[in-house]
């Protein structure tokens, strides 16, 4: 089995809001003292396709990402994790191109890379959240796609896909090439890779190509924004001032707590 | 040509999502001097059609044996085929696991532009731009769509309903041949059985985070705690990762975006992912030990003490006064 993983290299979503910048002009967050982290669905996607080669005994596993140079980084991880191969697009255009761009570059890609049985993305990216990079890659391929994935097993060609619903769970079943995006689970918490694989990595191959190798719109991929366009990007100021209730003893405070309850909840 | 359309799911019924869609529907149709259209979709699709029928234009009814049970593949290329035939300058969803998965392929399809998630629309001259959350909640953005029709799937619960109208309008069944496509195929449904009335939908929510400790108090302390309240159970991330309480509990960037009247949040910090899914609630209120945490800044009211030690007191002190 042929297995795609897609990867984002994204700022670091945990640092706290106090240190997050925006630049309105610019209309991208500020780098500052972030680190540049790979996105957790993309990397749940990758450890849902490391659990299934697990259990069905052989498949190989190509990454690939669409971004800045730095993205290297991200697929060298991704490498020391035991993904089989990688490929970098280079973006030197739109720092922050749109979701049909993005899918057509990484379609692209995917066409040059060879044919594979299933494409993997995460749900969405922990940056700009967009969640549509699965769907339209699916369109550009002509190839089915399910959504909020968790786990896949592999049957005498078939695929057993189970996902989350907004009510609970359903399973799939679909014929490869299929498209899926990847949500977490406590299942597909991704593995460390140890420090000396992350080393070893950089000795590995990887594939760099920049626009110009795929045979699309490169200028048209560069301006990345036929799709939307950000047209305003700020930090809401919005801030309510906590009332802390007070008492002398554990009691009194539990007390006008319980009482404000009521008042919110009896007023429903 | 400046018709909105509505897509529903009949499965999910008329439910507090379909009202806010169908009201942000029919504000963005008045806005662009345009109809609004529905469409309907699935097993059931007549009953919440007369429903629609009161707030809209058109509805078109689609519930061919084919589109019974939602397939991912069968009805996306039913409701591409049925919203190019109505050429909308806009397709509005609502944000459930089928909306979210479709609409971007439903934008591919009827050549358009899609964005989700999102908190509002505007109509700026000949353009149309929409406002979502991005940055995991610490940012907010304004997108400009550049395509036509625009595809928005919405934080439906936020939009305040539509008035009912004096016509009703006109509802048809759909002309459609459909073809079962059946590289993906549902072979299994499995609905959580807490969550049965659903976390979107609810109007008080108790929620639970890391500094709960384990399984055991969501069952023994919050539970009894939501019950009293009338509550729907909720977790932070960090809570379903640790597989304490089952995902479809996840609340934040990343799980459900919710907008109760209340939301109780115990032992959370309240890191932006989390409350980027409840920014949208009308009353926030924490239990926590921390002076300090983030979560105490987006509370109405909050109480500085460790759970344990709140919990069951509250729980009587509440029991005290529903008396």
């Amino acid at each position: 089995m042929n297995i795609l993983v897609c990867l984002k290299q994204i700022l670091d979503p945990e640092i706290p809001a106090r240190d997050f910048r925006v630049d309105t002009a610019r209309r991208e967050a500020e780098r500052g003292s972030a680190n540049l982290v790979t996105s957790i669905f993309c990397e749940n996607a990758l450890e849902t396709a490391l659990q299934l080669r697990e259990r069905a005994g052989s498949a190989k596993i190509t990454l690939l990402s669409y971004g800045q140079p730095s993205s290297e980084d991200s697929l060298r991880k991704a490498l020391a994790m035991k993904a089989d191969a990688a490929a970098l697009i280079v973006n030197d255009g739109n720092a922050n191109p749109d979701p049909l761009t993005v899918a057509r570059v990484l379609a692209a890609a995917i066409r040059k890379l060879g044919t594979f049985d299933l494409i993997m993305v995460g749900r969405e990216a922990g940056d700009w959240g967009a969640g549509q990079t699965g769907g339209l890659i699916a369109e550009e391929l002509g190839m089915p796609c399910v959504s909020f994935v968790d786990r896949i097993e592999s049957e005498g060609g078939q695929l057993r896909l189970k996902r989350q619903t907004d009510t609970g769970w359903e399973v799939l079943e679909a014929e490869p090439p299929i498209v899926v995006t990847v949500t977490n689970d406590e299942h597909n918490l991704p593995r460390i890779p140890k420090v000396r694989d992350v080393m070893m990595s950089y000795r590995q191959p990887l594939t760099k190509w920049t626009l110009d190798d795929l045979g699309i719109e490169a200028n048209e991929a560069r301006a990345g924004n036929t799709y939307y366009q950000v047209a305003e990007l700020f930090i809401p100021q919005k801030e309510t001032r906590c009332k802390f209730v007070t008492g002398d003893t554990l009691d009194q405070k539990v007390e006008s707590f319980a009482k404000r309850i009521v008042e919110v909840t009896s007023a429903l | 040509m400046n018709d909105v359309a509505i897509c529903l799911f009949a499965s999910t019924g008329f439910d507090k999502a379909a009202q806010g869609l169908a009201g942000a529907g029919r504000r963005f149709a008045d806005e662009l001097g345009g109809q609004l259209r529905a469409v309907v979709i699935g097993a059931g699709a007549d009953t919440l059609a007369l429903k629609v029928a009161r707030l809209c234009d058109t509805v078109i009814v689609a519930d061919q044996a084919e589109l019974a049970e939602y397939q991912p593949e069968t009805c996306l290329s039913a409701l591409a085929r049925l919203c190019a035939d109505l050429s909308p300058r806009a397709v509005l969803l609502a944000g459930d696991t089928y909306s979210q998965e479709i609409a971007p392929r439903l934008a591919y399809r009827l050549g358009g532009s899609a964005v989700g998630d999102c908190l509002e629309v505007q109509v700026e001259g000949d353009a149309l731009r929409v406002s979502r959350q991005v940055y995991g909640g610490k940012a907010q953005a304004v997108i400009e769509l550049k395509r036509m029709p625009a595809v928005v799937w919405l934080r439906a619960r936020s939009f305040a309903p539509a008035p009912a109208r004096a016509e009703v309008g006109e509802v048809t069944r759909a002309a459609l041949d459909i073809q079962a496509d059946t590289r993906t195929r549902v072979v299994e449904r499995k609905r959580e059985e807490k969550g049965e009335a659903r976390l979107e939908e609810a109007r008080v929510i108790v929620s639970g985070g890391r500094g709960i400790g384990g399984p055991e108090p969501f069952e023994t302390e919050l539970q009894p705690l939501a019950d009293l309240l009338g509550a729907q159970m909720a977790a932070s991330r960090a809570a379903c990762d640790a597989g304490w309480v089952p995902p479809t509990w996840q609340v934040g960037q990343t799980g459900k975006k919710v907008t109760p009247d209340l939301y109780l949040a115990i032992a959370i910090t309240g890191a932006s992912q989390h409350m980027a899914g409840i920014s949208e609630a009308k009353t926030i209120s924490a239990i926590n030990t921390d002076p300090d945490a983030p979560i105490f800044k987006h509370c109405q009211f909050g109480i500085v003490e460790d759970y344990r030690k709140v919990v069951p007191l509250l729980r009587e002190k509440l029991a005290a006064l529903q008396k």
